[in-house]
């Protein structure tokens, strides 16, 4: 969407104020339109009355992304790829993170496969209040026999967990096969290229599912191949402009995806806008040593997150390298525009008493709920006292002195904290902000103990079983 | 009598007529149907349903003929033939959902791309050069270049001058340091010389950091006497251009880098830093008399950098070709979204003409080590999947960060680990296209066996 004014589609809008998508005004509902916190359907006179037929054409395909949004798989775990509208995530948000999906191939052992669908499927790690995962399996046709694709989709739906499959062969008998198998699920196919793309557009129509077009490294027959299936009324598309690992191909390739993003967001051309696949499992081809593939993988994910990627394949499973990166695709797909701090003051944590420890944070959301999930998580009874550093962390604020003693001092004095209630009157400083403790002892005399917590809050229980209650 | 009838209502109408009633009706002149199809055209749907409408009336209207004598019978077989061929809804579905039918298309439509470049980056960031040789009055075997970009990192609008550089990491006293990264340094961690030796010898650093932490007064609070020591002590040790930083304590900060500055007069080094909450008129005016580059430091805010910058310039004189900016990295999971938003912002703005902006941008990488999921053994959280081997997993998380902010438009980095610095300086080269190596054909990864 290039609109950025709601007047415009306030235009587009009933203009009655009937309240029925809850906002008070059509206007607010166009503001949220603009936003993309509201959507077209949640107009229900628009959709439901006749009249409005032709705004409600005129509407949407004026709110509609400026890149594709493409659907893969049903149900809950469907996953949307493309469908942003922005260059740089400052300028509104990204929206949809790159789905990952980690191979398995058709010439593995059956329980080598069951055992990696079931690593791919069950990874998790707990991360600002949410579960990060794996959310895609890439079904590779190594084998090139079809009968053998067909049975490795069965055995990789049968303990897939519902995740959507990328079904990846150029050989259409393979695809075929796959498709007969998994159809019902929408997977995504790959590929059609330059020489098989009559049959694999019959298979996508006769299937309906999303297609990629695989075209490396020639821009000119992408856009061809993809106004083609264009014309055919196959819309649903994802682009592989081919992903070089190394060497001077590698510039080239995030060259391609700079200028495909442009193309689409920048530009407007509807020809191209289309989300774009990464291939960082390509790293694999360029080492036999596996700890520098992962690496390289990793690199190659985080150029391409933070540069256009839609969607990828990946092959490591290791956790030293999957963790980095699926935080970094969490950074980047953070929505800049909400509120990252929380309010300072006290927080209970579980049923804090007169026995229970203070502990001293930051306001910093991430910060404050990493200290809350590490004392909650194991059962402490604590109270947390944010500190407002205008939502900086500790190590931060430390060194820039949004914390500071006498900060902390102010802090307790407005939250009137009841010290004389305590049974242990002490607040636990983050090992970061040790270096605090002498001056706060002399703010605090006889008050209040100021004790030295664990530099990480991941190590509050262990600290707790030394330290608490203070002897 | 209704103004406007139905279909639906005529037939009605007739449905419940009685026809002896209607003896004696003459119909003349035209049926005029107006259809109001709306923007959509006739669909399937609505043939279906007008045509069932029609059939009916058409029914009646022959009930009627027949009733009043009027021989109908050789009518019939429109009529029959009329309801013969309406079909079922759901075929009437299916058939508007293959309208237009589909069909291959019998050869590729060509087709050229083509897009523009960014016209609104105008404005080069300002070239600054690090550390002085023999010839203009230093000792380094050679300097160390950053900025004049013209555009964002790695875009192809236009070529980056520089390679992104590295500055490792030395500390002047003993500090707690993750696993990982300890047991590269257990051997000289008492020895900043000999440390910074290591860096440049063994781990390809472009430059050394000296972090005269030991100053700040709530550590060992050594003097700027001791200090300046160890500054000579690195710049004896290496001939690289070095960075001097000091504790980070407000008040200690501008009487120890002033000190430093005079020490490594003509050295050009690179002074770290001047922050908006100490006496940064006194840390830029130390770089002026000594020659040196100060580095503005703000704290994940744009107008502050602003505001910082152009009170080093205008007040403390310090020139546009003598300042580097560290609008502070938040590390990879505990705010890089916040760093790496800024930085590009920065960079943006600075493109398109903002010279309160134009400067290289420094990054202190090493906040990576930082992060729990950096240098933990495992999760605090019971429920977490396995964290892996921490030896392994830091490294990235250091690669990570600084990677992520190179492509925001950091020029040069401050990092500990040795594994990051070499990938670092990889994916950097790598992008922008000084190295060579044979590419894999692209489809080769489908079939690969691993």
């Amino acid at each position: 969407m290039k609109e950025t004014s709601p007047l415009n589609l306030y235009k587009q809008l009933p203009q009655t104020n009937c309240k029925k998508c809850g906002e008070e005004t059509c206007m607010a509902f166009a503001a949220g339109l603009i936003a993309r916190t509201r959507k077209v359907e949640e107009c229900t006179p628009l959709i439901e009355e006749k009249k409005y037929a032709k705004k409600l054409a005129t509407l949407r395909s004026t709110v509609a992304p400026e890149l594709k949004m493409v659907y893969v798989g049903v149900g809950d775990k469907q996953v949307k790829v493309g469908g942003e509208d922005v260059m740089y995530r400052h300028q509104m948000t990204f929206f949809n993170k790159p789905p990952f999906a980690f191979d398995v191939a058709d010439n593995m052992e059956e329980a080598k496969l069951i055992e990696r669908v079931k690593k791919i499927t069950t990874w998790r790690k707990f991360y600002i209040g949410k579960w990060q995962g794996v959310e895609m399996i890439a079904v590779r046709s190594v084998t090139d026999d079809p009968a053998k694709f067909a049975a490795c989709v069965k055995t990789v739906m049968a303990n897939g967990n519902g995740f959507p499959l990328i079904l990846c062969s150029f050989n259409p008998a393979v695809l075929k096969a796959g498709l007969e198998v998994a159809s019902k699920e929408k997977p995504l196919i790959y590929a059609a290229t330059k020489d098989n793309w009559k049959e694999v557009a019959q298979l996508a129509y006769d299937y309906k599912v999303p297609v990629t077009l695989s075209v490396p490294f020639d821009l000119d027959g992408l856009k061809s191949m993809a106004v083609t299936f264009a014309e055919m009324g196959l819309t649903d598309l994802v682009l592989d402009p081919g992903t070089a690992p190394n060497g001077k191909m590698l510039q080239q390739t995030l060259t391609n995806f700079i200028n495909l993003r442009r193309a689409a967001v920048e530009e407007a051309q509807r020809d191209i806008a289309y989300p774009v696949m990464v291939l960082p499992i390509n790293a694999w081809l360029t080492t036999d040593d596996p700890v520098r593939a992962a690496y390289w993988e990793s690199v190659l994910t985080a150029a391409f997150v933070i540069r256009g990627g839609a969607i990828m394949i990946k092959h490591s499973t290791e956790p030293y390298s999957m963790m980095p990166d699926m935080h970094l695709r969490f950074n980047i797909y953070t929505d800049p525009r909400t509120p990252v701090q929380v309010k300072p003051g006290i927080y209970k944590v579980g049923n804090p008493g007169p026995e229970s420890p203070v502990f001293l944070t930051t306001n910093f959301a991430l910060t404050y709920y990493t200290v809350e999930s590490d004392v909650a998580s194991n059962g402490i009874d604590a109270y947390i006292i944010a500190i407002n550093t205008d939502g900086i962390g500790v190590q931060a604020s430390v060194a820039g002195g949004q914390l500071s003693p006498v900060k902390i001092q102010d802090s307790f004095n407005e939250a009137g904290f009841d010290w004389a209630g305590q049974k242990y009157p002490a607040m636990v400083l983050p090992g970061m902000a040790a270096k605090f403790s002498g001056e706060l002892e002399d703010l605090f005399a006889g008050k209040a103990k100021i004790m030295v917590g664990p530099e990480d809050s991941g190590r509050i229980i262990g600290w707790m079983k030394d330290f608490w209650p203070p002897k | 009598m209704a103004d406007k009838i139905t279909l639906s209502d005529l037939n009605k109408t007739l449905t419940e007529m009685n026809v002896q009633s209607l003896e004696g009706l003459k119909i003349e002149g035209d049926v005029e149907i107006d259809l109001d199809v709306g923007a959509g055209g006739v669909g399937p749907l609505f043939a279906y349903y007008f045509g069932e409408q029609a059939a009916k009336i058409a029914m009646q209207l022959m009930d009627f003929a027949k009733a009043v004598g009027y021989p109908v019978q050789n009518l019939m077989q429109p009529v029959a033939v009329a309801q013969a061929i309406s079909p079922a809804p759901k075929d009437i579905a299916a058939a508007a959902a293959a309208v237009p039918a589909f069909k291959v298309a019998s050869a590729l439509a060509s087709a050229k791309f083509s897009v523009g470049v960014d016209k609104t980056w105008k404005h080069p960031i300002q070239e600054v050069t690090l550390g002085a040789t023999k010839a203009d009055g230093g000792s380094r075997g050679h300097v160390v270049k950053l900025g004049g970009e013209k555009a964002m990192p790695f875009f192809p609008d236009a070529a980056m001058p520089h390679a992104p550089k590295i500055t490792m990491d030395v500390f002047d006293m003993p500090i707690g340091m993750a696993k990982a990264v300890k047991m590269h340094y257990e051997d000289v961690i008492n020895s900043p010389g000999e440390w910074a030796k290591k860096a440049v010898r063994d781990f390809g650093a472009d430059m050394v950091t000296v972090h005269l932490i030991s100053t700040d007064p709530l550590l060992k609070d050594t003097s700027a006497q001791d200090a300046v020591k160890t500054v000579e002590e690195v710049l004896q040790a290496v001939d690289v251009p070095i960075c001097i930083g000091g504790s980070g304590n407000p008040d200690k900060d501008p009487v120890v880098l002033s000190k430093a500055a005079e020490v490594a007069q003509g050295e050009r080094v690179l002074i770290a830093s001047a922050n908006l909450n100490m006496d940064w008129e006194k840390i830029g005016k130390a770089c002026v008399d000594n020659g040196h580059v100060c580095l503005a430091w703000t704290q994940l805010e744009i107008n502050s950098q602003k505001e910082l910058n152009r009170k080093l310039m205008k007040v403390a004189g310090v020139p546009r070709e003598s300042i580097v900016m560290d609008p502070t990295t938040a590390a990879l999971a505990y705010g890089l979204d916040f760093a790496y938003s800024n930085m590009e912002r920065i960079r943006l703005g600075a493109l398109k003409g903002d010279d309160e902006l134009t400067f290289p941008m420094s990054s202190g990488t090493t906040n990576a080590w930082g992060v729990r999921e950096s240098w933990m053994v495992r999760s605090p959280n019971k429920d977490d999947s396995d964290w892996g081997d921490r030896m392994l997993r830091g490294p990235i998380w250091e690669i990570l960060t600084g990677y992520s902010l190179a492509m925001a438009g950091v020029d040069i980095f401050m990092m500990m680990h040795p594994t990051a610095v070499a990938y670092l300086h990889e994916i950097t080269q790598s992008l922008m296209g000084r190295i060579e190596a044979k590419t894999p054909e692209a489809n080769a990864w489908l079939k690969m066996g691993v």
